[in-house]
């Protein structure tokens, strides 16, 4: 580990220790995780807020006039201000949703079609998820909008010319982003982004799904107008992610769905909507996820965010160095500014083929076109496998991901 | 070095050889039926083409995008099939289906080099990496009954 890791007080063995996943064995060889970006492994810490929640605070919530109902209110809207401070965003601007990819959808149902109007078009990049380019293919068919696909350059970065004649007809009510590509590793300058479209009269959705794991986000210096991320690549749990967005933006949106929870009065004729952030949660939310996500968010915080920066910095370093210097392996993408997602090929094997001999050595990686097929193909590749850290990732861990894809050269005759 | 043959105990000689030099690969420039198999969660596509003579499969092609799993699978199945009425192509095909499913090798003569992919059992994640060939090929049998050829 690096001097400057040790200053910061990044101490990886107690981290991995705070994870009882890490210890197992896979196929008989010692775990290696580099599956993160996709789902990230929970802290000890997270998963006894849960247990304890659920053993002892357990109810339903914002209903309920007994002490249980209570606790458990408090608990879940004390998730809602954590939320809150770990964006720098007030309380009513977060809506609790199942996933980043919900909350896309939830923006591109209500704001997509209340603020924007046919004709008007929405500008997302050529390096997006599916859950940041599908929910607006489905606006653009139901709805009559243009949907617009920003050009990378061929090192995965966002090629602001192309940008520039997207925004050229004055058409754009929307640019949505990705914060940090899912594949490339591409950290995108957001706060540029904002100025950007704000400028130009559009508004900013940066889908920060990978990017809020690495990095500290303030949504206020960002300027952003809506920010979504999910827990479970967070060391939180799944099913419980993060809507963000501007009090006056969600105050002039129409509720996603309807039920309990999101309503002022009800009758049979007609019911009228609650306020910011519950009129878009209805039903019974995930309160244990929230429970759990709020521990999520005391873990990262108490590590520190510049010293999980700073020790991601090493690890992709490190990485990029190792992998460079194996032949037949290629890494995609070569960003200035990029993070702790490395994805690559390796000269006549298949991806899936590399996926399977390195699990068999126990080293897990993801493989295939990691829900951006379109990015793939813009690549001219049909699949990658895809090598992710977290917290808990150590350079050890690197070094026998480069020793399993000798291996795997070695089965495949190179 | 026997980590590497311990790690790589599903890639048999027979898949390797098979998924580099397919003998089976390519378009041909006339045939009686085609279809696609797509594993959209992968990417993973193979384009089937066969001819047919005297009621029987008479050759088969594929181009097969994919790991070299789902290419030897492809092509073991073209020299498998060859020669075959639909009803015995479709039988075929269900009992590689069982094999992979259960990971218990039939024991039939057909099955000599079809066994070699009997491993892919193990990985649950790759089943549909051998069966995506034999799916297109029901597709593509499927056809040469509308269009009258076949057995």
């Amino acid at each position: 580990m690096s001097a400057s890791l040790e200053q910061t007080g990044f101490d990886i063995a107690r981290i991995r220790a705070d994870f009882p996943i890490l210890s197992q064995t896979v196929h008989g060889k010692k775990l290696v995780f580099l599956d993160s970006g996709a789902s990230a492994q929970k802290p000890r810490a997270v998963i006894d807020a849960m247990v304890r929640s659920m053993e002892t605070r357990y109810a339903n919530v914002h209903r309920g006039l007994h002490w249980l109902s209570e606790r458990a209110s408090d608990d879940y809207e004390a998730a809602r201000d954590k939320v809150a401070a770990f964006l720098n965003a007030a309380r009513e601007e977060i809506v609790f949703v199942r996933n980043a990819t919900e909350g896309i959808n939830l923006v591109a149902a209500t704001f997509g079609r209340s603020a924007l109007q046919p004709g008007d078009a929405v500008v997302v990049s050529e390096m997006e998820h599916h859950a940041n380019l599908v929910p607006w293919q489905m606006l653009r068919d139901s709805h009559g909008i243009d949907l617009r696909i920003v050009r990378i350059t061929d090192t995965g970065e966002l090629d602001f010319a192309d940008l520039e004649r997207q925004f050229a007809d004055g058409r754009v009510r929307l640019l949505a982003i990705t914060h940090m590509s899912n594949v490339l590793g591409t950290y995108t300058p957001v706060e540029r982004l904002a100025a950007f479209a704000h400028e130009r009269g559009a508004r900013l959705l940066l889908d920060g799904a990978q990017a809020v794991v690495h990095r500290a986000v303030d949504v206020r210096a960002i300027d952003a107008d809506f920010y979504v991320f999910s827990g479970h690549k967070l060391y939180g749990p799944s099913g419980i992610g993060v809507l963000f967005g501007k009090r006056e933006l969600l105050d002039a949106m129409p509720p996603f769905l309807g039920g309990g929870d999101m309503i002022r009065s009800v009758s049979y004729e007609k019911s009228t909507w609650a306020e910011p952030p519950y009129r878009f949660e209805a039903g019974t939310p995930a309160i244990v996820e929230a429970v759990g996500l709020a521990a999520a968010i005391d873990y990262v915080n108490a590590i520190g965010f510049p010293a999980i920066a700073a020790h991601e910095r090493a690890l992709t370093d490190h990485a990029l160095a190792t992998l460079d210097a194996i032949d037949g392996i290629h890494v995609v993408g070569r960003a200035q500014d990029r993070g702790g997602v490395v994805a690559f090929t390796m000269d006549g094997v298949h991806a899936h083929d590399v996926a399977t001999l390195l699990d068999k050595q126990g080293i897990a990686v993801r493989a295939g076109h990691h829900c951006a097929e379109p990015l793939t193909h813009r690549l001219g590749l049909d699949s990658t496998a895809r090598a992710t850290f977290g917290v808990y990732t150590t350079m050890e861990e690197i070094d026998a991901l480069a020793k399993g894809l000798r291996r795997v050269q070695q089965v495949f005759g190179g | 070095m026997s980590d590497a043959a311990d790690v790589g105990d599903l890639y048999q000689r027979l898949i390797m050889d098979r998924a580099r030099a397919p003998l089976h690969a390519g378009r041909p420039a006339a045939f009686d039926a085609e279809a696609e198999g797509d594993n959209p969660m992968c990417g993973d596509r193979v384009q089937l083409r066969l001819s047919c003579s005297g009621g029987a499969i008479g050759e088969v092609w594929h181009e097969t995008r994919g790991c070299a799993i789902c290419i030897a699978s492809a092509d073991l199945m073209a020299d498998a099939v060859t020669g075959r009425t639909r009803t015995a192509a479709n039988e075929l095909a269900g009992a590689f289906e069982t094999m992979v499913a259960s990971g218990a090798v039939p024991d039939r003569e057909d099955f000599t080099e079809l066994r070699a992919l009997s491993g892919v059992h193990e990985y649950r994640s790759r089943h549909r990496c051998a069966t995506l060939p034999w799916q297109a090929l029901r597709a593509a049998l499927t056809k040469t009954m509308e269009t009258g050829h076949g057995g």
